[in-house]
This record gives structure tokens, sequence and C-alpha cells, in this order.
């Protein structure tokens, strides 16, 4: 009997012991599930198939870009473990690969997913979860609310923010101008034209005239003829690439040369610029944010030099020239970069925290000067562009960089 | 058609046009699975209820195709219209007028009752690939009327809606997700029984006799053009609750989850699952849910091709589907027995 009393007690001190050598240690390092001392699990939804599939090299070169960290030794010594399903770009989709994620593979977090309303369908129930729904690959402004979801935050500059740059463009450049919008009838369009009429502030005055359009009708041509004649100087074309080239081709058919501004999202110059004519495409006017894989200013760039060097090493089937993976690379930097912020506290919580606290980061294929700044109330990394011209055969880019809160 | 011969050749049956074990499964086997279907959240993650869930809502849409399809011979490539209607009725319901989300369900089956016997009445002139290509037409335009400007305020326009999950009502010790499966279960038990039910009551033959011969069931007094809109009726009304079920365990409607995609999906299903075995319908709603996932794992590039050899092969081996597994091994059964 004293015997076994003699062996619980040795246990008990033994045990006692123990946690007092290690608690230091465990004070350090805490995790939550998907995280260890070797392997940091994330999450990602992609549409690899469906209607939306040319962005999957987005996931593509993400994966690519944690596969170099892993090669590189990880991040503090953890190697990241990419679990990327396909949503096919259908909400219900999305749901069903969200839970696995969280529930199945049980996934730190779950980083650049794909899509506006797929985004939208998980959102709730990242928020209900407490799962981060970092970085999310969408150009909707909604990601930016940290009041009611504290766990999602976006990273690409939303439209409104975009749309706040050109309207302090024009109310530098053209103060006493006539503008004419024309924009696309949904969200996109939607979020475009309120952020401009935000940035313009108390001179909204100055849009003479906004005409929408619908995706459905087959030519544009009737709207671009009423701007016209409503004396507009200015001409915003908030549209998908399909309608801003219809709208440059028609503007320059009936001899109309205002200030011609095209978003980012038809900055193309293969889907949009060549079609149009590159001829009346001269001084059209836009904003970018990521540096052009295809443009040969970036050679020297030593950002883009070891993108380029990464591209050869881990993804050489990757196109350079597809912006998808410019914007894949940048993200993935930017989520490594917050991985190594939160050190060896590897919680949920501490990721958002750390999210939320970027200060000045810049990644090597975002463009010279612009900055990913977060704070616990403003989820909104990117918020900078820097204005461009089409020039030649290209685009330039001009001026400063311009970031788009009110006020600055 | 070979349905066509089976009567013929069973003529001695004609009291019961459809004998009973080509339709549903035996009482043992239904007993089992359902005990089955009651027990298995007991001891399974929530993601695999949800998944569950799932299954028994698309099997609710497959079994409402196999109804209009499988049952009066219509083709229909439009049920994710339905579902689309009778989604966005109870997340509208249930998010702006605060209706309780049981009480949703009815009412968006009595709508899509509405919405399907009216769309039947202009496919009473069609038939066939023209049937399918006008339900196709349906299906292509539901994801862009959800998306018209004066309809925006209600559905949300692009950005969706999102929907309450409901808890557990009186307290019971059980999360959302095992509750809503619960509650599907019931819902599916019911309409199931139902469906059986109509197939082999008076309007089940009268479906039966005008997917066999038009002609000869108009002449033995079936009101043909009253039969087919109301199989379409039907089949929509079911959709939709299955359209509800679906927004409400996703928690998320917006038009890009209704495309024709979708519709395709169903199709599919019922085709996997066994044209006509309502059973199938749920072997077929576990195919198009789950075989797209394994497909992924096998390659992520190729996930739409591995599909489709899968589905092929499917085709290939059990042109029948399930229905055809399960009378194999019914047979094997049997003589197991006999031995």
């Amino acid at each position: 009997m004293t015997a076994v009393r003699f062996q619980v007690a040795a246990l008990w001190t033994a045990l006692a012991l123990c946690t007092a050598i290690s608690n230091p240690a465990l004070a350090q390092k805490k995790y939550d599930s998907g995280a260890s001392d070797t392997e940091i699990r994330i999450g990602n939804i992609m549409p690899y198939s469906g209607p939306a599939s040319a962005y999957a090299a987005i996931g593509k070169a993400e994966e690519a870009y944690f596969n170099k960290v892993n090669a590189e030794g990880g991040v503090n010594g953890r190697k990241i473990r990419f679990i990327s399903y396909d949503d096919a770009y259908s909400p219900p989709k999305s749901v069903e690969q969200a839970r696995k994620l969280v529930e199945s593979d049980g996934v730190l977090l779950i980083f650049g997913s794909l899509g506006t309303s797929t985004n939208g369908a998980i959102r709730k129930y990242m928020n209900e979860k407490k799962v981060p729904q970092l970085f999310v690959a969408s150009g909707a402004s909604k990601w930016n609310d940290p009041k009611q979801y504290p766990w999602t935050m976006g990273w690409q500059p939303s439209y409104a923010s975009e749309a706040r740059i050109y309207a302090k463009y024009i109310m530098k450049e053209k103060p006493g101008g006539k503008v004419g919008v024309l924009y696309q009838n949904d969200d996109f369009g939607k979020d475009y034209l309120k952020g401009l009429k935000d940035g313009l502030g108390a001179k909204a005055s100055m849009i003479v005239l906004q005409e929408a359009y619908d995706t459905s009708e087959p030519a544009i041509d009737e709207h671009v003829v009423k701007l016209k004649a409503s004396g507009a100087d200015v001409f915003i074309s908030i549209t998908t690439p399909k309608f801003a080239a219809q709208a440059i081709k028609k503007a320059a058919e009936i001899n109309w040369h205002p200030v011609h501004i095209v978003s980012n999202v038809s900055a193309s110059v293969g889907g949009v610029i060549e079609p149009a004519g590159l001829e009346i495409s001269q001084g059209v006017l836009s904003a970018s944010y990521l540096k052009d894989g295809s443009d040969p200013q970036w050679n020297a760039d030593d950002g883009m030099k070891r993108f380029y060097n990464f591209l050869a090493q881990y993804d050489p089937k990757a196109n350079k020239l597809d912006a998808g993976v410019v914007f894949g690379y940048a993200a993935a930097q930017t989520m490594v970069k917050v991985l190594q912020m939160c050190g060896d506290d590897l919680t949920r919580e501490n990721v958002m925290k750390q999210a939320a606290s970027l200060k000045d980061f810049e990644t090597d294929t975002l463009l010279p000067g612009i900055k990913i700044n977060t704070a616990p109330d403003h989820f909104a990394p990117i918020e900078q562009l820097q204005m461009m011209r089409f020039k030649g055969r290209k685009w330039e880019l001009f001026g400063d960089i311009i970031s788009s809160e009110i006020g600055h | 058609m070979s349905a066509a011969e089976e009567v013929v050749g069973e003529g001695h049956q004609a009291v019961e046009a459809v004998p009973k074990r080509a339709m549903t499964l035996g009482m043992g086997t239904s007993l089992v699975v359902l005990a089955a279907l009651l027990i298995a959240p007991v001891f399974v993650k929530n993601f695999i209820i949800f998944q569950m869930t799932m299954l028994l809502i698309y099997g609710l849409a497959v079994l409402a195709l196999n109804i209009l399809t499988g049952g009066s011979g219509q083709f229909s490539l439009g049920q994710s219209a339905f579902y689309a209607v009778g989604a966005y009725t109870s997340a509208v319901l249930m998010e702006y007028f605060n209706v309780n989300y049981a009480l949703t369900i009815p009412i968006s089956a009595t709508v899509c009752f509405g919405f399907g016997y009216l769309f039947g009445k202009p496919a009473l002139r069609l038939s066939g690939v023209y049937l399918a290509l006008a339900t196709f037409a349906l299906a292509t335009a539901m994801p862009q009327l959800l998306k018209l400007n004066f309809l925006e305020h209600w559905t949300g326009g692009v950005q969706g809606l999102v929907v309450t999950k409901p808890d557990a009502p009186f307290g019971l010790p059980m999360s959302q997700d095992m509750w809503l499966y619960y509650f599907t279960l019931a819902v599916t038990l019911a309409i199931y029984i139902f469906s059986v039910n109509l197939l082999r009551s008076r309007s089940g033959r009268a479906f039966m006799a005008i997917r066999d011969n038009e002609i000869a069931a108009s002449s033995m007094g079936v009101n043909v053009s009253l039969y087919k809109t109301l199989a379409f009726g039907v089949s929509a009304g079911i959709t939709g609750v299955a359209g509800s079920l679906g927004a409400i365990a996703v928690q998320f409607v917006a038009p890009d989850s209704y495309t024709i995609t979708l519709a395709i999906s169903l199709f599919l299903g019922m085709v996997v699952g066994g044209v006509g075995w309502l059973p199938g319908s749920f072997v077929g709603a576990a195919f198009i849910i789950f075989v797209p996932n394994m497909a992924e794992s096998i390659s992520k590039g190729l996930s739409g091709a591995v599909f489709g050899v899968l589905l092929f092969l499917v085709i290939y081996l059990v042109p029948h589907g399930a229905r055809q597994i399960a009378i194999l091994g019914q047979q094997f059964v049997g003589k197991l027995r006999k031995n």
C-alpha cells in the first residue's frame, strides 16, 4: 500500500516538474487547429473548372509560391500545406468546400478564395466559426467591414477605391470638367459609381450624365452618342472588356475626344485596346497596382527579377503575361508575411491581429511605392494605384502613386 | 420503349400498373436504410452531416425530375429554375418577413407548383427534344431574371442573400447541422411516401399511360393536357421544396448558384440513379455530390475529364443506373435464399 502511495507521489512530483519546466515553452507556442511545430495548413477555394476557370492561374501561382517558401525552409521552420479545392464558381459548392477545409481538413485559415458571390456565400459561416477568411480575391468593397465581419479581409484595391482615384485625378487635372459616366448595371458598376461619387464629394455635380448598360445589350453605341450629346469632356467607362472596346471605337467614330478613362478590369492590351484599335486608343487613361509581366521596363527591376526566377524554377508552365500569376504571387507573399509576423503564436485570433497590422509592406510584383497597410478598423490592404496612359503599344505609368483615401 | 413492352408482357398484372418493386425498395430494405439514415449523424462530424443533408436535398430534386421524366415521360432541363424559385421564396420570406423557416417550405412548394403548372401549359405543345430545349431556355434565363433591377431590392442582385440557419427547437441538445438534417430527413420521407403513392394512384397510372403512348392514353379517357401540366406542377413543387431546404442548409442564395449546370447535374443524377426508380434518385444525388470531389482528388487540372470518364464507365457498365445494381443484388440474395 505504502509502495503504491510512494509511486503515486513520485509520479505527481515528476508531473509537476515537467509542467514547471515546459510551461515557459508552452506559453510561447500557441496553436489552433491547422498549425503545429512542423506544419501550417492553409485552405483555398478556386474555380479550377467552370465559367471562371481562367482565374485558376492565381491558385496555381500561389501554390507554386508556397512550394518555394517550403523549399527554402518554410515559415519559422514550419512547412505550409496549401489545400486548394475547386468550387467551379458555384456558391453552394464553395460552402461545401469551405466546410470541408475547416471541419475535415482542419485548416488554420482560408486564404485568397476567388469570387464575389462565392466568398459572400461563406462569409457568414467563416465568421460564425471564427476562422480567418483572408485576402479574398474579389474587388467588391464589402470585404472591408471589420465591425460586422471581423474574420474577413480583402486584398486588392476595391472597385470603389479605384473610382475614388479617378475622381481625385479629375478634380486635379480637370476641375471644370463635365463628366459623363457609362457603367455596367450590376454590382461591379454600382460599386464603382458609388466610389466615384464619394470621391468627387461636394463636386459630384460634375457628373452631367450617367448611363447604365446591361450586359445583355449587343452594342452600347447609343449610350456613347448620348454621352457625347451631353457635352461631357471627361468620359469614364466603367465597363467590362467587350464593352470597353466598343466604347473606344464608337467615341472615335463619332469624333468625340474626351479625357477617356477605362476601368482597370478593361485595361488589357490584348483583350481591349488591340481589338478597339491601337491608333484610336492613344491617350486612353486607366490605373494599375500590379507590375505588368509583359512590360520590358521591369526587366531590370529587382522584384520582377525575383518573380521571373521564381517562375523559371517553381512554375515554368505559368504564363508570365497572365495578370493572375502576378496577382497570385503578390497575394501569397502577403500571406507568408502575415504568418512570419505571427511567430510561434499561430492562433486564429493572432493571425487576424497580425493581418490587421501590416505596415508599409511591399511585395515584388506590386508597383513600386504601393504599400500594403491595414489596421484593426481598416481591412482594405491595397488602396493605392498609379495612373497610366496608353502610348504606342503599351501602358505608360505617370504621376505619383495615388491613395484612394478621401481627404488625402 | 421498353416500359411499354413490360406492360404488355405483364398483362395479367394490369391492376397494378407498375409492380411495387419496380419503383421502390422492399419493406425490409427500406427500414434498414431509414434506420441507417436516422442513426448515422450521431457518429459523424458536422461536415459529414451537412453533406448528408445536401444529399437528401439533391435527392429530392432528382426525385422530382424522376416523377416528371420517369413518370410522365416529359424531359426537363429547367429544374434549376424551379429550384431557384424555391430557394429565393424561402430566403426572401425568412429575411424580409421573418417567416419561420418551416413555414416557408409549404409556401415555396405552392409557389413552385403554380410556376411549374403555368410553365407546363405552353410546354404542352412541345415534346421530346423540343421540350428539353424550352426548359433549357428557362434554366438559362433564371439567373439573369434574378439579377433584374426591379427585383434587386428583394433578391439582393448579384450579391445574393444571406439566410440565417435555424437552431434546434425546444432546446434540443443538437447542433444546427444535425437539427437541419433531421428536419430535411422528415420532409424527404414525407415527400418520398407521397411520390410513391402518387405514382401508384390513378394519377400515376395516367402519367405512365401518357409516357407510354399518348394517343392510347387519351383514347382511354385520360385528360392528357391536364395530367401533363399536373406532372410539371408536382415536379416543380417538389423541386421548390428542395430549393428551400438547400437555401437554408447553404445559408446563402445567389443567381450564380442556380445556373444550367445545376439542371444538368440533376438530370445526370436521374440517369445514374435509374430513370423511373425513385430510390435511385438518392443514389444519383450521391453521385453528383461525391464523384466530382473524387475526380478532383485524382487530378485537379483534369477533374472534368476524370468525371467524364467515370460517368462514361457508369453508363457503359450499368446503363440502367443504380436500379440495375439493385435488381442484380436482389437476384443474388434470392439465389442465396434458395440454396
